[in-house]
C-alpha cells in the first residue's frame, strides 16, 4: 500500500466543522506545513484539540476555528500566543479548557473506545464549573466523586514525524513523542508530514524500530515535506526559529495576521514559504534549544 | 562547617529558600518552574536531599541536575531514564512529585490562576496560558508557589478570577475529601515565606526576609494573614550554598530574575 500524498490531498479530506487533533507541544514538532495548507483553504468551523502553539494561534487568526480544546496555548519562549489571546479576548471562539493530563485521558478514552475516563483532576477548581460538557459522577467503588473526562474523538489527526515509509510506518527520533501516538489512536484518519521518506528496510536496522510509536494501520497518509515543522522545532533535525516566531508575535501588535499571512502563506507554495524564511538549508541549520 | 554569607542577593536568598521546601521530601520528582525555583530544586538535590529526582526540562530524568546557564547542548548530561511528557503525568498521578510554580494570582485558600484575568470566562480581559497542569498537580501531589513580586494583584482579596488549582476552600471541597488530602506547602515571595499553618489552613507568615517588616507584608497582601507571635527573619545563605549556586548558574541568570536585583538584606 502506498499512502504517500500531497498537502492538498490531506486538506481535501478535511470538512468544515470537523474535529482536528494537532500533534506536537507548544513550539515543538507541529505539522506547520499542513496547517499552512489549511490556512490557504476555505475550511472553517473547525474544533482544534492541541497542546497548542502557533498552530492554534494561526488557525484562530485566520477565522478557521469554532472551538479550541486546550490546556495551554503558548509559544514557550514567548509565553503567551498573541492570536489565541486576541481570539479569546474578543470572545470569538468556544473553549473546552482542561488540564494537560485530562487532555491525554480524553485521547486515551477515544483510542480505547471508552466514553470517558474517571479522574480526580479538575475537582475543586473552575474547570468543572466553566465547562458545561464536563460531568462529575459517583463511583461504584468508593464514596468519592470523580470527574468523567469525555473521550476526545478526532475526525483527523495531523502530525509531523522525522521519517516514514510509504506504508505509513512513522518514526519520531526526537526525545519526546508528546501525545502524538495518542492523537493517532484517537483519530478516524491520521495524516503525517515527514522530513524524509525511507525504504521499509530502514526500520530493520539497529534499534530504528524502537522509535516507531504507533502501528501503520493508524496512518492514513504520509506527506513528504522536509522542514515542514518550521517555525517549530523538529529535534534532532532542527530547533525552533526564534527570530521568525518573534516576527510572527510582533505582527499581532503591528500589521496583523493578514500582513504576516500575505508575506509568507497566502498564494504561496510551501517551497516559496521556505525560500522566504531563508531556505531549507537554513531551516536545518537552526540550532536545537538547550533547556 | 558552614559560613553564613554576608554579601548575597535577594535572588540567592530566594534560591536557598526554594531549596528548603524540598528538604524533607525524600525520593520525589522536584519540579521548579522558572530560573530561581529550578536553581532551588537543583541546590536541594546537590546538598541536603540527594534522593530528589529532576528532569532536564525536556525528556530525561537526571542523576545530577544540569546547570541552568552556560550549556550549549544536552550532551554529557547525567540522564538516568526517559521522562517524556506522558510519563510525567504517570509520575504526577503516582503522587511522587513536588512542584514549585509562579502563579499570576493566589487567593486566601491557596487557589491559584495562570489562565485568564478579568472580564467573563467567555471573554476574558486578559487571556494568559490556560490552566496547564495546575488542576492535576494540585490534587495529586505536593505544591509550593513562587512569587517574585509580592503585591495585592497577586495575593487577591477575593477568589482568583479563574480557580485553576484546588486549595483549602471548604466551599469547593469535593465529596469524599478532607482538607488534609490537599498538600500546599509554602509560598516563597520576595518579601517573606508563607505557609498554611494558621488555624484551618489559613495562610500565615513563616519568616520575613532581612530588612522587611511584618507590616510591609500585610500591606502587600489582599487577604488577612495569620501572624504568629514571633516571626523570625529568613536565614541568610551560606558561603557553601552560594558556591554551589554559582556552579549551577555560571552566567548569573539569577541576577536578572528580580527587578533591580536587590541585595539579600534590605535594612
Amino acid at each position: 500500500m502506498n499512502k504517500q500524498m500531497s498537502p492538498a490531498d490531506v486538506v481535501s479530506q478535511i470538512k468544515d466543522g470537523m474535529t482536528i487533533g494537532i500533534g506536537g507541544w507548544g513550539p515543538r514538532r507541529k505539522p506547520m506545513a499542513l496547517i499552512r495548507e489549511i490556512l490557504r483553504s476555505d475550511l472553517k468551523d473547525l474544533t482544534i484539540v492541541a497542546y497548542g502553539g502557533a498552530d492554534v494561534g494561526m488557525l484562530c487568526a485566520a477565522g478557521k476555528v469554532k472551538k479550541v480544546v486546550f490546556a495551554f496555548v503558548s509559544l514557550d519562549f514567548i509565553p503567551l500566543e498573541p492570536y489565541f489571546r486576541k481570539a479569546r479576548q474578543s470572545g470569538s471562539i468556544e473553549t473546552f479548557e482542561i488540564d494537560e493530563g485530562m487532555l491525554l485521558l480524553g485521547l486515551r478514552a477515544a483510542g480505547w473506545g471508552m466514553p470517558f475516563m474517571p479522574t480526580q483532576i479538575g475537582l475543586g477548581t473552575d474547570v468543572i464549573k466553566v465547562n458545561k460538557e464536563l460531568k462529575v459522577i459517583d463511583s461504584p467503588y468508593d464514596d468519592k466523586e470523580w470527574v468523567a473526562m469525555p473521550a476526545l474523538k478526532l475526525d483527523v489527526a495531523l502530525l509531523h514525524a522525522d521519517r516514514a515509509d510509504v506504508r505509513g510506518v512513522c518514526q519520531i527520533k526526537g526525545p519526546d513523542m508528546y501525545m502524538d501516538e495518542q492523537m493517532a489512536r484517537a483519530a478516524n484518519k491520521t495524516f503525517v508530514s515527514v522530513e524524509e521518506i525511507v525504504e521499509t528496510d530502514f526500520f530493520a536496522q539497529g534499534d530504528e524500530s524502537r522509535y516507531v510509536f504507533w502501528e501503520r494501520s493508524l496512518t492514513t497518509g504520509v506527506v513528504h515535506i522536509p522542514g515542514g515543522a518550521h517555525p517549530t522545532s523538529c529535534t534532532p533535525a532542527y530547533g525552533f526559529d526564534v527570530p521568525h516566531t518573534k516576527e510572527y508575535n510582533a505582527s499581532a501588535k503591528e500589521g496583523g495576521f493578514e500582513a504576516y499571512a500575505d508575506k509568507y502563506i497566502n498564494g504561496k507554495t510551501e517551497a516559496q514559504y521556505q525560500e522566504l524564511v531563508g531556505g531549507l538549508d537554513a531551516i536545518k541549520a537552526i540550532p536545537l534549544p538547550v533547556y | 562547617m558552614t559560613t553564613v554569607a554576608k554579601d548575597y542577593t535577594l535572588a540567592e536568598l530566594m534560591i536557598v529558600q526554594a531549596a528548603e521546601v524540598f528538604r524533607n521530601d525524600g525520593e520525589v520528582l522536584a519540579t521548579g518552574i522558572g530560573v530561581l525555583p529550578r536553581l532551588g530544586a537543583s541546590l536541594a538535590m546537590k546538598t541536603f536531599n540527594q534522593d530528589l529526582m529532576m528532569t532536564d526540562s525536556e525528556a530525561y530524568l537526571l542523576s545530577e541536575p544540569n546547570p541552568i546557564s552556560g550549556r550549549k547542548s544536552h550532551e554529557g548530561q547525567k540522564s538516568e531514564t526517559w521522562m517524556g511528557f506522558s510519563r510525567i503525568f504517570d509520575n504526577v498521578w503516582s503522587r511522587k512529585r513536588h512542584a514549585m510554580i509562579g502563579p499570576t494570582q493566589i487567593d486566601k485558600f491557596g487557589q491559584a490562576n495562570i489562565s485568564a484575568l478579568g472580564g467573563t470566562y467567555e471573554q476574558p480581559k486578559i487571556q494568559m496560558l490556560g490552566v496547564r497542569g495546575l488542576p492535576g498537580n494540585s490534587i495529586s501531589h505536593a505544591n509550593s508557589f513562587f512569587v517574585p513580586s509580592h503585591n495585592t494583584r497577586v495575593f487577591v482579596e477575593g477568589e482568583c478570577d479563574l480557580v485553576n488549582s484546588i486549595g483549602y476552600n471548604p466551599e469547593r471541597l469535593p465529596k469524599g475529601y478532607v482538607m488534609e488530602d490537599i498538600d500546599i506547602r509554602v509560598i516563597l515571595t520576595d518579601l517573606c515565606v508563607l505557609n498554611f499553618k494558621g488555624p484551618n489552613f489559613q495562610i500565615g507568615l513563616q519568616s520575613v526576609h532581612p530588612g522587611i517588616t511584618v507590616e510591609q507584608v500585610v500591606a502587600a497582601t489582599g487577604f488577612e494573614l495569620f501572624i504568629p507571635e514571633n516571626v523570625p527573619t529568613t536565614e541568610a545563605p551560606t558561603e557553601e550554598q552560594l558556591e554551589i549556586i554559582r556552579g549551577l548558574d555560571p552566567q548569573d541568570w539569577r541576577s536578572k530574575q528580580l527587578k533591580d536585583n536587590p541585595p539579600g538584606d534590605r535594612s
